[in-house]
């Protein structure tokens, strides 16, 4: 038995997919969920092994969704959205499926599905997810807000609010005013996806925010530090202070 | 030249040796000043560019002058009291042709430089028109694509179990469709259409979001017969619903409320959002930088929109002035 999960703000697209799953019994719909937030708890609720999943939801988006997913389930996305995600879809997802589809595209998709859960194992390959969400990435959305898991709550920073970033092994300290939420990502990842102008990688293990620095010191040789609005004062290595001194102009 | 003839004919010359003296003087004038024209005709200098036009004008003038230098000699051969005339007048009649052809060369110059800046400001002009209809047709094709299909995957669900609703919803999506397409920007609707539009597409927005979306449209009496450009409320709608719908979880109320000031339409657009997750305060989003935009372009006036945000409802307020 295959358990499923569809997770779409539209009750009528839900029925879409309910409507078309008729036909493969081996497959159950435990839970419809309506947004992200309930996508995720229902996600470590019932450890689905098949989820459909729009892309543009309140809130946080279904890309966003799937990288807080500890054990990451495999995705057929059903999105109307045809920007610049279908590259990453054609090369890493199950499958998606564009809105609105027919049941003889659906039946294709369940079909590379099932067949892909049979010769393994572990019908999901992480990896080809992980590539996938560095592609969903580069969306917009990412640009402009972090979204973190605290306990079971989800919280989402704008990225206006993030004073800096700070490496802690394979996780990455995101510090706001209110505080500092552990994100299971690399410092490179956030490189790639923040605006440059913005965010300065200044050290090996740093990441600043430039509208936050108030000053400049130089500390021991070669090496400055800077000192944030909050206090906060952030080590600058010798590189680090050249890139920052060409986005300050200076 | 009959001038001329007379004045060296009170110098005591023979009529026919005045009369031949004006006739090639003015001949060799009037050449110059046709060089002159047609050079500027062609070629406008530059602001404070005129000391060519100065040389050119010297240059002529010397060319005349030495022309009657040498050709009238030849007709009063011998004469040597008209040689010496010759001699002693050529400063004066140096600086007659200098005058005339410097008079001449301005006179050219702001004819064509008028000229030309009348063409200018035709082709501006109609450049800025067409830059203006260009702008305002991109800003009403903003259809959203995403909205459309979204539409169609409802209809879909829709025919397997309510094919009546299906229908009614191709039904109001077709007109919907329809409204935005045919519409011209120039054109000014009564209020009471724009708002029937508008309720096209909040209908549809109601069958995909049916369980949480809520709409108050609250029109005055005598504001329905009130015009307003075509299509100027869909884009406000659209960014009520994109923040409202799009980006909340729970229900939520969009409200439109149309009433007269004075000589003004004015029209208030209310959606709840989420300050914690969207942001429509900075700038004000693309929808409506496009409002705003439109209005300017339509009105010339940048004061005829604004947006508040507060208490988590966001709130956009157009005015259209009534002509």
């Amino acid at each position: 038995m295959t358990k499923a999960l569809i997770i779409d703000d539209e009750p009528l697209a839900r029925m879409v997919v309910l409507e078309y799953i008729q036909q493969f019994p081996q497959i159950e719909v435990l839970q419809e969920c309506n947004d992200g937030f309930e996508g995720l708890k229902a996600i470590q609720q019932h450890q689905p092994d098949l989820v459909f999943l729009d892309v543009q939801m309140p809130k946080i988006n279904g890309f966003e969704m799937l990288e807080l997913v500890e054990n990451q389930p495999s995705v057929i996305f059903t999105t109307a959205f045809d920007e610049y995600a279908i590259k990453a879809f054609e090369t890493h997802a199950v499958d998606y499926l564009l809105k609105p589809f027919s049941k003889e595209r659906f039946n294709k998709a369940i079909e590379k599905y099932l067949a892909q859960a049979a010769t393994s194992t572990t019908p999901a390959e992480p990896k080809e997810t992980e590539k996938l969400l560095e592609y969903a990435a580069q969306s917009p959305a990412q640009h402009e807000r972090i979204v973190v898991k605290t306990g079971t709550k989800v919280k989402i920073i704008p990225v206006a609010d993030v004073q800096y970033l700070q490496a802690d092994d394979d996780y990455v300290s995101v510090f706001t005013q209110e505080g500092s939420y552990l994100k299971n990502k690399t410092m490179s990842f956030f490189e790639q996806t923040l605006d440059p102008r913005q965010f300065v990688r200044v050290h090996r293990s740093y990441m600043v925010s430039v509208p936050e620095i108030t000053r400049i010191d130089p500390y021991e040789k070669d090496s400055h530090l800077a000192i944030l609005k909050s206090g906060a004062k952030i080590p600058v290595s010798k590189t680090g202070y050249v890139k920052l001194k060409q986005v300050l102009g200076i | 030249m009959a001038l001329q003839t007379y004045i060296i004919h009170s110098f005591g010359f023979e009529w026919y040796t005045a009369a031949f003296d004006g006739i090639v003087s003015s001949i060799l004038l009037s050449a110059a000043c046709w060089l002159i024209n047609n050079n500027l005709r062609y070629y406008q200098p530059g602001k404070g560019n005129y000391t060519n036009i100065l040389i050119w004008c010297v240059a002529l003038a010397a060319i005349c002058m030495a022309g009657s230098r040498y050709i009238l000699p030849f007709i009063n051969r011998g004469d040597q009291v008209y040689v010496n005339f010759m001699s002693q007048s050529m400063v004066i009649r140096f600086f007659t042709s200098f005058l005339a052809i410097g008079w001449m060369a301005m006179i050219s110059m702001i004819w064509y430089g008028q000229q030309d800046q009348k063409e200018n400001e035709r082709r501006k002009s109609e450049a800025e028109k067409l830059a203006r209809d260009a702008e305002l047709y991109n800003l009403r094709q903003q259809l959203q694509p995403h909205f459309l299909f979204n539409s169609l995957n409802s209809i879909n669900a829709l025919i397997g179990f309510k094919p009546d609703e299906a229908r009614k919803m191709i039904h109001q999506l077709s007109d919907f469709l329809r409204g935005t397409l045919k519409k011209d920007d120039q054109q000014q609707v009564p209020l009471t259409e724009e708002l029937q539009h508008l309720n096209l597409y909040l209908e549809i927005e109601k069958v995909r979001f049916g369980h949480r979306l809520q709409t108050e449209i609250s029109c005055d009496e005598n504001c329905g017969e009130a015009i307003l450009p075509a299509l100027m409320l869909q884009p406000l709608v659209e960014n009520a619903i994109k923040f409202g719908l799009y980006d909340t979880t729970e229900a939520v109320t969009v409200s439109i409320r149309a009433e007269m000031e004075g000589s003004y339409l004015v029209i208030m657009v209310q959606n709840p959002y989420d300050p914690k997750t969207s942001r429509p305060r900075q700038g004000t989003g693309f929808g409506l930088s496009g409002v705003q935009r439109r209005l300017y372009l339509l009105y010339a006036r940048n004061d005829l929109m604004e947006t508040h945000a507060n208490d988590n409802i966001f709130t956009t307020i157009i005015k259209i002035p009534q002509l």
